[in-house]
């Protein structure tokens, strides 16, 4: 077995693992990234839309400042996000963008003089001025006071993980592709690396190192119908969960974007919407504007799903062979707009559903999209419970994002919480050495070849991985979706239980040699039913409406009993996780109130640490 | 009902010696709007579990997906079934090492040319995080995106008779990665050392210009426009070179 010996090692190569591998090669130390595919190909390529800093460059963005965007981002988060980790974030966000264009993004700049935009349909005149001539320019995204999503095109996640992934090569950072972790070497108390499976043979290997970084991404495959990459099925989280010790935060908070196609769920952008996009009913006519008067087509996604979802379920989807949908209309943004700043828009409906948005509308439904939940950590991204054990990016609850996250901040989160998580691990790393101990090695590396002997043999049984993984998938899609309720929830987790007792019982059809892509997914499916059942039953347990988390049978927010973090490990043998919760923030600079759109009743909360919630804020 | 596909697909598992390279048939009814995506899954969880191929976004944006599809190589995941004929074939890109079936290591591949083209910004400027940033026009940053575009999926490497025949060959993205750089007043190389990269028959003087890179582009970068500026460039460098040499106070008449 090949043993790989380093300072840091970052599993996931995607912006976030890249970004703390630059800070940490940066300051010298010895650093491997692993990636279950080239690390350009991470999911963070796939982003389209752009990147939120507060430049104020632009007219439209004029006046912005870190303290709007912070507020944005708490109002965003339902008051569910931690206040230190958003500050910090939205202070640093600027420096991050503007570090990104110095390493090369080609970000799209301000051109001076007169130009149109669109909201709601309608054309507006705006002047961009003469001294802001060649800036980083942005554009509208949901749920911000001012534009300030910075963007290439609709390209931005792709170009930034180029030149990120540049980078990573100029500094000579090693990448181990095609390296799959399956399970953390751990003694109880620190962290030493991890087992991974080579998939290009199929070999064990042991990666011993002073930090660990879980970077994974999301765990939207979970969901049957998810916006995400394939390859998003939570493998960091399992990597913590199965620790026993590190708890996954905020499980239950997990968004849904307005405009998945139908019906393969590829996402377009929240940018058809910023310049100006509407969404249309069956009877060619827009709607979000009745439920949502002021922001409209760009409330928060939470809302906006909702008021679909709302409106479809009243009889005004279009029907379609996949069910019900809606229309996105871009066409009144013209061949000109939509061929350059929305071309990979354009490519989509054309390529995968045969539609020209330039002529024609595009069919839209809400589908699963981001895991604000992850890894719970520190606002330095020490994970809780196991020293030498970090996280950052969608893997991580780091926690800026709340109970839901605004377009364009995940790529700012990536990028800044790699930025400062990696500066900190740097800062961790000077002088400390970690005791390998080889017992704890071999007994984790014995487990994990044992494991697999046990699938190849079929000694727990026969059942088909994709199987069980379908189920997996309807179970959450019909019980944890867009709108929750007691009844659904409750089903969900028992479904989840039997199918859970399933996952114990899988084994492989095929035997070959070296690269098995069955046991890839036979070795994570546990773990993904206990991801599961972490969000179906973390989700019952909350009586309470907020940001993503929308419970039909408690329509409003609870900030009284239940301002707080739901944390959920799983002890071994158990078939349900246990729930723990702490406090969002102890910092509450900006008190709870409401967020301005997506009208809701709250309950205020009576703590006298949460300052100023007798007096609520109002907008 | 959809029509009958018959699928003859390329199977090898170079990790087994008893494994021999063949061809394999699979057949599929088509659905609506079914691609090689939606097919090459469905054969794997209904028929055949081994069965190695690559996918990532399933939206043609992260290059995973490349692969010969009767003949011609293209993405897998933006190929719709209905605009092929009922016999379909899937051979891995040529080229590239192959890792089993229809998987290959682009990986290492593009790791070692975007080292080789030192694909990053090269600058003796240190980033200043409380200064502004440097301005650049729109219509710059335009052109640089168009360029940046590519997604190194390796069709283009796979098209071209060149790398086919010499494994050293650079091929057409790299070319349009030096490209770019050239383009970017933000790295500070010289002409000559992009030369220094490209010169000799690995480089922009050994491709035929036969241009099968360009056809096959799924994102349809303008290959051949950055293949004749480099020519051009390449060309009045090499020139400038020799004269450096023969003129008075170059290398020659320094013997
Ligand atoms: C379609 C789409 C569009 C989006 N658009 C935007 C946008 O416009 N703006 C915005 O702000 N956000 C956007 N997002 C969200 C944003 O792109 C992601 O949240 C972000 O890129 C996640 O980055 P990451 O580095 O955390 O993870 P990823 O980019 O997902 O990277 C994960 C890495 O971990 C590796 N990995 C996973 N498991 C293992 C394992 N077991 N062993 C080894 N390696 C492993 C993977 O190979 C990969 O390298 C979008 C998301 C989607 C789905
Ligand atoms: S033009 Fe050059 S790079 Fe393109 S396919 Fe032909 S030989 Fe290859
Ligand atoms: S230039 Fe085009 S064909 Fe070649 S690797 Fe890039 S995207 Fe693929
Ligand atoms: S799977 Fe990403 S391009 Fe095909």
């Amino acid at each position: 077995m090949d043993t790989f010996y380093t300072d840091l090692l970052c599993v996931g190569a995607g912006l976030a693992g890249e970004r703390v591998a630059v800070a940490a090669a940066s300051e010298g130390f010895s650093t491997i990234c692993l990636s279950i595919v080239p690390p350009r190909r991470s999911h963070s390529s796939a982003a389209q839309g752009g990147m939120q800093a507060s430049l104020g460059n632009c007219c439209m963005g004029e006046g912005d400042c870190p303290d709007v965007h912070f507020a944005d981002t708490v109002k965003g988060s339902d008051w569910g996000c931690d206040q230190e980790c958003a500050r910090l974030f939205a202070e640093t966000a600027p420096i991050a963008v503007r570090e990104m264009a110095f390493w090369g993004i080609p970000w799209n700049r301000v051109v001076a003089g007169e130009g149109t935009y669109y909201k709601g349909g309608k054309q507006y005149q705006k002047i961009e001025k003469k001294e802001m001539e060649g800036t980083i320019t942005a554009r509208d995204f949901g749920g911000t006071a001012k534009w300030r999503t910075c963007y290439t095109s609709d390209g931005t996640g792709h170009t930034l993980l180029f030149t990120m992934d540049n980078k990573v090569v100029e500094l000579g950072v090693t990448v181990h592709d095609r390296v799959d972790a399956i399970s953390l070497i751990h003694d109880g108390e620190t962290c030493m690396g991890v087992v991974a499976r080579d998939l290009k043979t199929g070999n064990l290997r042991a990666y011993l190192a002073k930090a660990t970084l879980i970077a994974t991404g999301g765990y939207g495959r979970t969901y049957r119908e998810t916006t995400n990459a394939v390859i998003n099925d939570g493998s960091g989280v399992i990597l913590a969960l199965d620790t026993g010790i590190v708890p996954f935060g905020n499980p239950e908070a997990v968004q849904f974007h307005p405009t998945g196609i139908v019906p393969t769920n590829i996402l377009v952008t929240e940018g058809c919407r910023g310049d100006g996009g509407t969404l249309k009913d069956v009877n060619g006519e827009r709607f979000m504007h009745i439920y949502e008067p002021g922001k409209q087509e760009l409330a928060s996604r939470d809302v906006v799903s909702r008021w679909m979802t709302h409106h479809i379920r009243i009889g005004k989807g279009v029907p379609s062979p996949y069910g019900p949908h809606l229309w996105l209309d871009i066409r009144h943004l013209g061949a000109a707009h939509i061929k350059t700043k929305l071309r990979d828009v354009e490519e989509i409906c054309n390529e995968f559903l045969d539609v020209d948005p330039i002529t024609q509308m595009i069919p839209v439904r809400p589908a699963q999209h981001y895991s604000m939940g992850g890894v719970r950590t520190n606002k330095d991204g020490a994970a809780y419970g196991l020293k030498g054990l970090f996280a950052a990016g969608e893997a991580a609850c780091w926690d800026m994002h709340g109970f839901n996250r605004l377009g364009g901040n995940s790529l700012a989160e990536t990028i800044v919480a790699g930025k400062i998580v990696g500066e900190k691990i740097a800062e961790f790393l000077k002088g400390y050495e970690v005791n390998i101990k080889t017992e704890v090695v071999r007994d984790a590396v014995n487990k994990q070849e044992a494991r697999i002997a046990a699938l190849i043999a079929g000694r727990d049984g026969k059942e088909s991985v994709y199987a069980v993984r379908n189920a997996i998938q309807d179970a959450l899609m019909e019980g944890v979706g867009i709108f929750r309720n007691e009844a659904d929830l409750k089903k969900a987790v028992d479904t989840l239980q039997v199918v859970y007792e399933r996952s114990k019982k899988v084994g492989i059809q095929s035997r070959v040699i070296g690269v098995n892509p069955e046991v890839a997914m036979a070795l994570r499916i546990q773990g993904m039913c206990r991801i599961a059942l972490c969000v179906a039953y973390a989700a019952l347990q909350r009586t309470e409406s907020r940001g993503a988390h929308a419970r039909e049978d408690y329509p409003e927010r609870n900030d009284r009993d239940w301002l707080k973090r739901t944390l959920a490990t799983w002890k071994e043998g158990d078939n349900l996780p246990t729930l723990n919760y702490e406090k969002p923030s102890k910092v509450w600079e900006l008190p709870p109130g409401e967020r301005g759109y997506g009208v809701a009743k709250i309950i205020y909360s009576e703590d006298p640490e949460v300052i100023g919630s007798s007096k609520p804020a109002t907008n | 009902m959809g029509r009958p596909l018959k699928f003859s697909v390329f199977r090898f598992n170079p990790l087994d010696p008893t494994s021999v390279p063949h061809m394999e048939t699979f057949h599929l009814e088509e659905t609506d709007a079914m691609t090689l995506y939606i097919a090459l899954n469905r054969i794997r969880e209904e028929q055949d579990p081994t069965l190695q191929f690559d996918f990532m976004c399933r939206a043609g944006i992260c290059g995973s997906c490349a692969m010969m599809i009767n003949g011609r190589p293209d993405l897998a995941c933006h190929t719709k079934t209905k605009k092929l004929p009922t016999d379909i074939t899937l051979l891995p890109l040529p080229v590239f090492k192959l890792i089993g079936d229809l998987s290959v290591d682009t990986g290492s591949w593009f790791r070692a040319m975007n080292e080789k083209v030192e694909s990053y910004i090269h600058t003796d400027k240190t980033f200043d995080p409380k200064a502004p940033e440097e301005r650049m026009s729109n219509e710059l940053a335009e052109e640089i995106y168009e360029l940046e575009r590519c997604i190194e999926c390796g069709c283009c490497v796979a098209a071209c008779g060149k790398a086919n025949i010499n494994n050293d060959f650079m091929g057409a993205t790299a070319f349009n990665r030096i490209a770019r750089f050239m383009l970017d007043p933000r790295d500070n190389r010289k002409t000559d050392e992009y030369f220094d990269v490209l010169r000799g028959d690995e480089g922009i003087f050994g491709c035929l210009g036969l241009l099968g890179c360009e056809d096959v582009c799924p994102k349809k970068i303008p290959l051949q426009d950055q293949l004749g500026m480099l020519r051009r460039k390449m060309g009045f460098a090499s020139i400038r070179h020799l004269f450096g040499r023969i003129l008075p106070g170059g290398e020659e008449a320094r013997k």
